[in-house]
């Protein structure tokens, strides 16, 4: 069971306002499709003042939709229209000393149908665009549709980078298996993850005063590291090949007895620090099979 | 007030008996199984008693048939796991739409793994089409998985009729049969079915250990290789303590089956009857003729189940709901969905699922106490007025969702 506040339970057990409003001049019906939710927000609004006197609501839901609804008519009793707009679904929660991240849309249920229930009562036509999704984050309460709108704004491309723009995945890590699918739908391959940027920040791991590199220059110092590291593999009958630059990830080739072996990792590790030595940056090298992944 | 727990389909009451049993494995039978030595070999031969009851319970024909695990889900996806190893070259499972989430994410799972997966679509009474079934069986097809009972309504699939389907076209059958082990009389010797689940907490064992049945013969690859505890088919130091617990309940099932399909029976249709009889709008989901005795899934329609919960739970009962919003995801539960049950009814849908050891005054008293909660509950709803729903619910009440 839902670990519901004291308060969201009393709200349930003791609706405040609930049943049909007569006279209501201001009604507004809406619904989470994601659940099934759907509420009704009666509201008699004086139009001398557009103070609203009265609010009342139906609820066909859970406990938590039940008691937001309740809060909401509790907030809103008093206040202008204006007033009222201007609460919020966190307002809601706040109200009830907090909901389950899983239950934050029923607070978002009852700012719509006030949302539609002004506009009823101004008699203008109003367009719901709020869409929801499924909830992926639970610790910050972060949804799919959220994640993959942002993650397509602006162009993310590491998990890193997704927490970091919408916190989701920046908690517990339970989730981040489903960011991860995100990512690939929606950029069509998975980025490797990169370095946290407060561990190697590549701005700040240069040496001082050492000019940046042209794109021309860096390519020719990653050959030539390459190419250095060669034979120390050749003598353990090994090899390795750069096969392609990405950004920050460079990914060769083993070959011979590096190929399969079981200090490869350590190898790549070796090339990795050589490289980001040879270039003042911090790079990841990664196996090609990682790039056929991607 | 006594408390009256009719949530046995979630998980049931460890029997005094089992308990009793299990005690001694965790102080002075603390061997392991393995070892050479006395204290091991006590251990060992109260597994190899334990099995034996398994095997009598599930009429299996040999006890090496019998690999114990930790739970229905490791059952689950161990069988389906390995009919896709053992098989390489057949790359397609069948199951139905209303499974547990032990198979379905393994199969959601799966297709992101290039598997190809067919969900058998039932009836508004819960009930598989035979002949859709049919029409996929072919020899691209690795396992079909089906469940004996269903955990929400108790609904009886035809597994033996439908592991003699798969049979005939040799592809491997498996029954996630956790809700109906201890309720339904079975002969596994006298199938086709080649693996079986089944968790036992569900029949007053205790959490945290399962078995799955592999029937003699069957290509099998183990999902845990390490020790060779369980004949090398699961590997990991035997929870002896749960193993001789569970045996000791498979026997009371035996000995309580007839008293399940009766006495239980009857008092689970006497609470369906005294239900209906004194609130309207309201029906039971599921096949009423071919079904679980002790299980009893009701529609309240225009109401939400949580809030069909919470108020129950202030008096002391306990039930489930079909509604998953108590469950962490949002959705009206994918059983009744597949059963094209209207939302209106479905959020609203309650299981209560009996045990042996419900009375029947605990009937009576959940009897009286269901029609007061529905009405308070109905009296928030926007489709209902007064006494009754709206003259036309779906039209009256037609909110914008997003």
């Amino acid at each position: 069971m839902w670990d519901y506040s004291e308060k969201v339970r009393e709200h349930f057990f003791n609706p405040r306002n609930s049943g049909p409003l007569d006279n209501a001049n201001g009604i507004g019906d809406f619904g989470s499709i994601k659940c099934g939710d759907a509420l009704r927000l009666m509201l008699r609004v004086n139009p001398e003042t557009e103070v609203i006197d009265d609010a009342r609501f139906q609820t066909f839901g859970c406990g938590s939709a039940i008691a937001s609804s309740s809060a909401l008519t509790e907030i809103i009793k008093g206040k202008t229209l204006n007033e009222a707009l201007r609460v919020s679904n966190q307002d809601i929660a706040d109200y009830l000393d907090g909901l389950p991240p899983e239950k934050m849309h029923c607070s978002v249920m009852g700012r719509e149908a006030l949302q539609a229930a002004v506009a009823n009562y101004r008699g203008e036509s109003w367009k719901d665009d709020h869409e929801e999704g499924e909830l992926v984050c639970k610790c910050f309460a972060i949804d799919t549709v959220m994640i993959e709108d942002t993650v397509r704004a602006n162009r993310l491309r590491t998990i890193e980078e997704v927490a970091n723009y919408t916190k989701a995945g920046g908690g517990c890590s339970a989730c981040h298996e489903q960011i991860e699918d995100i990512l690939l739908a929606v950029n069509g391959r998975l980025y490797a993850r990169e370095a946290k940027p407060t561990e190697a920040p590549a701005a700040t791991s240069r040496a001082p005063g050492k000019p940046k590199l042209t794109n021309y220059q860096r390519i020719r110092r990653i050959e030539e590291t390459v190419e250095a590291i060669r034979p120390l593999l050749q003598r353990d009958h090994g090899d390795v090949a750069l096969i392609e630059i990405d950004g920050r990830n460079i990914y060769v080739e083993l070959s011979g007895a590096c190929q399969g072996c079981a200090m490869q990792a350590a190898t790549l590790g070796g090339v990795q620090q050589k490289l980001s030595d040879a270039l003042g940056e911090l790079v990841q090298v990664l196996p090609v099979a990682a790039l056929l992944r991607a | 007030m006594q408390a009256i727990y009719m949530d046995n389909n979630a998980t049931t009451a460890c029997d005094p008996a089992v308990v009793a049993a299990m005690l001694p494995y965790f102080t002075e039978q603390f061997g392991n199984a393995s070892s050479i030595h006395s204290f091991g070999s006590r251990v060992g031969k109260a597994i190899k008693e334990a099995r034996g009851q398994v095997q009598s319970l599930l009429g299996a024909a040999h006890d090496s048939e019998i690999v114990f695990n930790s739970c229905g889900t490791e059952s689950d996806a161990t069988a389906i796991l390995s009919a896709l190893k053992a098989n390489p070259e057949r790359r397609t499972v069948i199951t139905t739409a209303v499974e547990h989430p032990a198979i379905l994410s393994l199969c959601q799972w799966l297709e992101k793994e290039d598997c190809v997966v067919h969900r058998l679509r039932v009836d508004r009474q819960g009930r598989l089409d035979l002949d859709e079934y049919a029409s996929l069986l072919n020899d691209r097809v690795a396992i079909v998985s089906a469940m004996w009972a269903n955990n929400e309504t108790g609904t009886l699939f035809p597994v033996e009729e439908m592991a003699e389907m798969a049979h005939a076209q040799g592809i491997l059958f498996h029954t996630d049969a956790v809700q109906a082990v201890g309720k339904v009389a079975i002969d596994l010797k006298k199938t086709k079915i080649d693996m079986l689940s089944l968790s036992g907490h569900k029949l007053h064992a205790p959490k945290g250990i399962g078995v799955l049945y592999v029937r003699r013969n069957t290509r099998f690859r183990p999902l845990l290789r390490g020790g060779h505890q369980e004949r090398g088919r699961r590997a990991g130091t035997e929870n002896s303590a749960s193993i001789v617990g569970l045996g000791v309940a498979c026997e009371l099932a035996q000995q309580y089956m007839t008293e399940e399909n009766t006495t239980v029976k009857r008092l689970r249709d006497r609470l369906e009857r005294g239900i209906l009889g004194n609130v309207r709008n309201a029906f039971v989901n599921g096949d009423q003729l071919y079904r679980l005795p002790n299980t009893a899934s009701i529609a309240f329609e225009y109401v939400e189940g949580e809030g069909i919960l919470l108020l129950l739970n202030q008096q002391g009962i306990a039930a489930s709901s079909g509604s998953a919003c108590t469950s962490g995801s949002l959705e009206p539960s994918h059983v009744l969905r597949a059963m094209a049950i209207p939302y209106t009814a479905a959020h609203g849908t309650i299981r209560f699922s009996l045990s042996r050891y419900n009375t029947a005054q605990e009937v009576e008293r959940v009897i009286a106490a269901v029609p007061p909660v529905i009405a308070k509950l109905r009296k928030l709803s926007p489709y209902w007025s007064g006494d009754a729903p709206l003259a036309r619910p779906a039209e009256a009440f037609q909110p914008q969702y997003a």
